[in-house]
């Protein structure tokens, strides 16, 4: 399981413009490298969608593909107007889902 | 600039002279640079070599990588080994108790006689005081416990000791530092004290300071230990490379280590 760390502001005034930074561990495996002993390749295994939601609606995602980094880094931007919960979910390409919640009150 | 060119009386000349002291005065810029507590004396630490980019990766401990492995360092810190024993049962405040401790290793151990790494003495404990495996130098539980230790003594000068016992082991890892070797004849001098600053292909040389030490090294993807690097500049000048943990890595560690003395520690580093 990948570990997430999620930087996202917990207050917030109407109409602010706030930063998000997110970093997830996962090797993001390329399908490229060989395995230097046996000389096959390893298979490919990445993190190939990031979505990021507010109170259950989507407002940010993007599609990953090869050629990203191991423990990829990710920061966006937001506009608070209301109270409400982030989520932020990593799809792995084989199933697994990592997610992490933070809570923002606007005052 | 005006009298000058009034000596001279040939426009050309003066504008190439303009330009010849411009240059002089941009080189003279970027040597003077302020490197505040990066550089110590002429003594400037890996950060100093690199980009602005990955400067700044380093410096925001949100952004820098190697803090993933901290924050798994600092949940192992307190994970018990097989006989129920953590390293918080002995070292219950990391804060304080590992404070200093990653810049002041190597040093020399009396029970074994000679220099011993910081990740040795940490696998000495995990072994006999918490009945766990010794763990290799680029494990993932050696490079959490190595990056966690080594964050306690952010700032702090390295200061090794070379006196007394060491001093020997001292002597042999400056020889293995001056000695030609490989394909290439090449000695860690040739490349980090006769040309740091200068490219060796794509990559710009450094003085070769271990204080950031275990480095998160984008190359790599992952933090590194000294050994590990050690290996890499081995290999490339199409030498041989030793173990990780062997006596001749482990007194050019001492001795590479005393290179930097003075320089602030700075793992987990981010290097290209």
């Amino acid at each position: 399981m990948a570990k997430a760390r999620v930087k996202a502001p917990k207050k917030a005034k109407a109409g602010d413009i706030v930063t998000i930074k997110t970093l997830v561990t996962h090797k993001m495996e390329s399908g490229r490298r060989k395995n230097k002993k046996t000389g096959k390749l390893i298979p490919r295994h990445i993190i190939d969608k990031f979505t990021a939601k507010f109170n259950g609606e989507t407002f940010f995602s993007s599609d990953w593909h090869g050629a990203i980094s191991a423990n990829p880094y990710m920061s966006f931007s937001f506009k608070a107007s209301k109270s409400g919960e982030f989520e932020f979910i990593w799809h792995d390409e084989k199933g697994e889902i990592t997610s992490k919640k933070s809570k923002l009150t606007v005052a | 600039m005006e009298n000058e060119k009034s000596k001279l009386g040939w426009k050309l000349s003066s504008i190439a002279l303009g330009s010849v002291l411009m240059i002089g005065a941009m080189a003279v810029e970027v040597i003077a640079k302020d490197w505040g507590k990066h550089q110590v004396d002429n003594r400037r630490s890996g950060y100093t070599y690199m980009t602005d980019e990955t400067r700044a990766v380093q410096d925001d401990d949100f952004e820098n990588p190697g803090m993933l492995w901290v924050e798994n360092g600092e949940s192992l810190w307190s994970t018990a080994g097989a006989n129920g024993k953590s390293c918080a049962s002995c070292h219950a405040d990391p804060d304080k108790d590992m404070k200093g401790v990653s810049v002041s290793y190597p040093r020399y151990d009396k029970k074994l006689g000679k220099i011993i790494t910081l990740e040795q003495m940490v696998n000495r404990e995990l072994v006999e005081k918490m009945g766990d495996k010794a763990e290799k130098f680029d494990s993932k539980k050696m490079l959490s416990l190595m990056t966690f230790i080594g964050t306690k003594s952010r700032d702090m000068p390295v200061n090794v000791k070379i006196d007394g016992d060491a001093n020997p082991f001292f002597e042999k890892g400056k020889a293995f530092y001056y000695e030609r070797r490989g394909q290439l004849d090449m000695s860690c001098a040739n490349c980090h004290e006769d040309n740091p600053g200068n490219m060796i292909r794509a990559n710009t040389l450094s003085e070769g300071q271990i204080n950031g030490f275990p480095t998160y090294r984008l190359k790599w993807q992952k933090p590194g230990s000294v050994h590990r690097r050690f290996k890499g500049c081995n290999k490339q000048v199409r030498a041989k490379p030793y173990k990780a943990g062997s006596d001749e890595y482990s007194n050019l560690e001492l001795y590479v280590k005393w290179r930097g003395r003075g320089l602030p520690g700075e793992t987990p580093a981010v290097r290209n």
